[in-house]
């Protein structure tokens, strides 16, 4: 892609999104239903029922990708819900959660628009090896630290990803980026303020923000590992290459592990290998729960 | 339960009692009655820091904290349907409904703070079982289509109680409910839709909704409370423009709205009696079984102990970071004020 947004940083980290002067909108809200305006997951596969919208296919593939990516964080975060440890805590996780399913749909119903799947097909009708995603998503909830700690990870990656995807040729691709990343620049800032309250809160929540990132940081790289359809889409100007997040990744995420204290963890990288449908052991439970009612009744109408 | 709280309230006139003559009180007290009696004679709202009878505060933070405790262990039988959500769409309103629950939750328990209890203490008084929730909750959710029929019967039934509440006396409470009433009817329309879509889809399907709307129809028709000659408090909350109607006048006008909107589910209620008396002109139902309700009011319900360990684990588990966040606050707070005074 030739040109990418200018907004890079995430605004004055101690104010958050709504203080701050150029990162998200100030004045947008992440839920609010703006008709018209925010591309629907029925728009989508409307769009693709009618043949108004249809992707290639190495950019269903890759759409298959971030959807899958967003849809096991849902399930993830969706856990939280009723668990959390303050009340304001379930609505936001909820509302993440939320964001993350509304992603998920859109670029899974884009995604089966190459050969009349639908967002449900993909999602309740396929085997563990099918499904694309990343091991940072697929890993346990663990405690509260441990997902804010992937969900810092996850959402800066998003957000450097959906950013320059709205340049995207593939007018879909960059209608679910625009949406995506205003929403992900309130979880990019939910997960940054976590980050520091923990770290810098009592001796026991900064033990465990550290054991939090420690837990998350070895399945880092594998985000950002570029393949050869990453480098077809590339070329064409439909998508980025991971790797070139990375340094705009590492700056921002930097600064705010930088106010909290806190150093990179020192671990091995694992090798991953979602993207060719090599998973976490941890996967295959969380599909198994999610499929279980779908399945028990193919063809059935919801 | 908050007498301790009551006494800081402010416009609560035993607050500054130790320094004023018990003349002074007593004529405070007469105007604060004066006022109050007026007010309710107007049909008008009573607000945080007008003077109230200790009674009237008594019984809005009992009715109201009890209500934001139903909504908080509301959320759990049906967060126990998110991740098996059988369409991603269901998935999607299913998880907005139960986050819409906790908003109300909030809503109500800042409603109830101002009548002088923290939150804090009302989730202990629940934690601890002194408090009381509504015992609807206590059932289990079985299938799926059981998130049909809460939301249908319910949620049905919680805005048959909860419309006239938005004309409550209490000003806080009686605005709070105008919100929750405008997403509760979502809520009601979303589980009358799943019931339809699975009464229309495979017979497994409709005799999974017709189970469901079987095990909830009789618990949710007692959520409008014991009949009306066995409630002792409805009199007083009538008398005080917070309960609108008898809890029978409200079951009865509920039954003949299921009984309409059963038709188009093509199901049934499990009620041979249910009737429209054309000389009352009132809906009747079959006799409901009030022992059952009392052994679950009384903690012998399937979920009872479930959902309390269920909200304890959660704020148990929740602690170091509630501390981690009250810490970084002050803190924070500190370095402010050492860069003010360095200014």
């Amino acid at each position: 892609m030739s040109t990418t947004p200018e907004t890079a940083g995430h605004g004055d980290i101690s104010v958050g999104v709504k203080g701050s002067g150029n990162s998200g909108e100030a004045t947008a809200s992440a839920t609010r239903i703006t008709p018209g305006n925010a591309l629907r997951p029925e728009d989508i596969a409307l769009a693709v029922s009618r043949g108004t919208a249809k992707p290639s296919g190495d950019v269903a593939e890759f759409a298959l990708r971030l959807g899958d990516d967003a849809l096991i964080l849902a399930q993830r975060l969706g856990h939280w819900i009723s668990r959390a440890p303050e009340l304001e805590e379930d609505i936001a996780l909820g509302n993440i959660a939320l964001d993350q399913l509304g992603h998920a749909r859109s670029f899974l119903s884009y995604a089966g628009g190459l050969d009349g799947r639908s967002e449900d097909d993909l999602a309740y009708f396929r085997r563990e090896p099918e499904f694309r995603s990343v091991e940072i998503f697929e890993i346990p909830n663990g405690d509260f630290a441990v997902t804010i700690a992937r969900q810092f990870v996850v959402s800066y990656y998003q957000f450097e990803l959906y950013r320059r995807l709205t340049q995207s040729t593939d007018a879909t691709l960059a209608g679910i980026a625009a949406k995506a990343v205003k929403e992900v620049d309130y979880h990019r800032d939910h997960s940054a303020q976590w980050v520091l309250r923990l770290a810098q809160g009592t001796d026991e929540s900064r033990e465990k923000m550290i054991h939090g990132f420690k837990v998350v940081w070895p399945y880092v790289d594998e985000l950002f590992r570029d393949d050869e359809l990453t480098a077809r889409l590339s070329d064409s100007g439909a998508a980025v290459e991971p790797s070139s997040l990375r340094a705009d990744f590492d700056r921002l995420t930097g600064e705010v592990l930088a106010a909290a204290e806190l150093d990179v963890p020192k671990v091995q990288p694992a090798p991953g290998g979602g993207r060719k449908g090599l998973h976490s052991e941890h996967l295959g439970y969380l599909l198994a729960e999610m499929q279980v009612l779908a399945r028990e009744y193919p063809g059935a109408s919801w | 339960m908050a007498s301790q709280t009551l006494q800081s309230v402010p416009g609560e006139p035993t607050a500054a009692r130790h320094e004023q003559s018990l003349e002074d009180v007593a004529r405070r007290d007469a105007e604060g009655q004066a006022y109050f009696d007026k007010v309710m004679a107007d049909d008008s709202r009573i607000e945080p820091r007008d003077w109230m009878p200790p009674a009237y505060r008594k019984t809005l933070l009992r009715q109201i904290s009890q209500h934001a405790h139903s909504e908080i262990i509301g959320m759990q039988p049906e967060a126990n349907w998110i991740s098996r959500a059988p369409s991603l769409k269901r998935k999607a309103i299913l998880m907005a409904k139960v986050q819409d629950e906790a908003g109300h939750g909030l809503y109500l328990y800042s409603a109830a703070e101002t009548l002088g209890q923290p939150r804090d203490a009302m989730n202990q008084d629940l934690m601890d079982g002194k408090a009381k929730y509504s015992s609807i909750f206590n059932y289990p959710a079985r299938t799926w289509a059981d998130m049909g029929a809460i939301g249908w019967m319910v949620d049905g039934a919680a805005i048959a109680n909860q419309v006239p509440l938005c004309r409550a006396s209490f000003g806080p409470y009686g605005r709070a409910m105008v919100r929750v009433c405008k997403e509760e009817s979502f809520h009601q329309r979303q589980g009358f839709e799943i019931l339809l879509e699975l009464s229309h889809g495979t017979p497994e399907q409709k005799q999974m909704a017709q189970d469901a709307v079987n095990r909830w129809y009789a618990p949710a028709l007692m959520m409008f409370g014991p009949p009306d000659d066995d409630s002792p408090n409805s009199k007083q909350s009538m008398a005080w423009n917070i309960k609108r109607f008898s809890n029978d006048e409200l079951r009865n006008r509920f039954v003949g709205m299921m009984m309409e909107q059963v038709k188009v589910l093509e199901l049934t209620l499990p009620d041979k009696d249910i009737r429209f008396n054309e000389e009352t002109k009132k809906w009747e139902h079959g006799p409901l079984d009030w022992d059952e309700f009392h052994e679950v009011l009384a903690g012998r319900g399937p979920c009872n102990a479930q959902r309390l360990e269920r909200r304890r684990e959660a704020h148990n588990n929740g602690t170091w970071v509630r501390e981690a966040a009250a810490a970084y606050a002050e803190k924070q707070s500190r370095k402010q004020a050492e860069k003010e005074s360095a200014a």
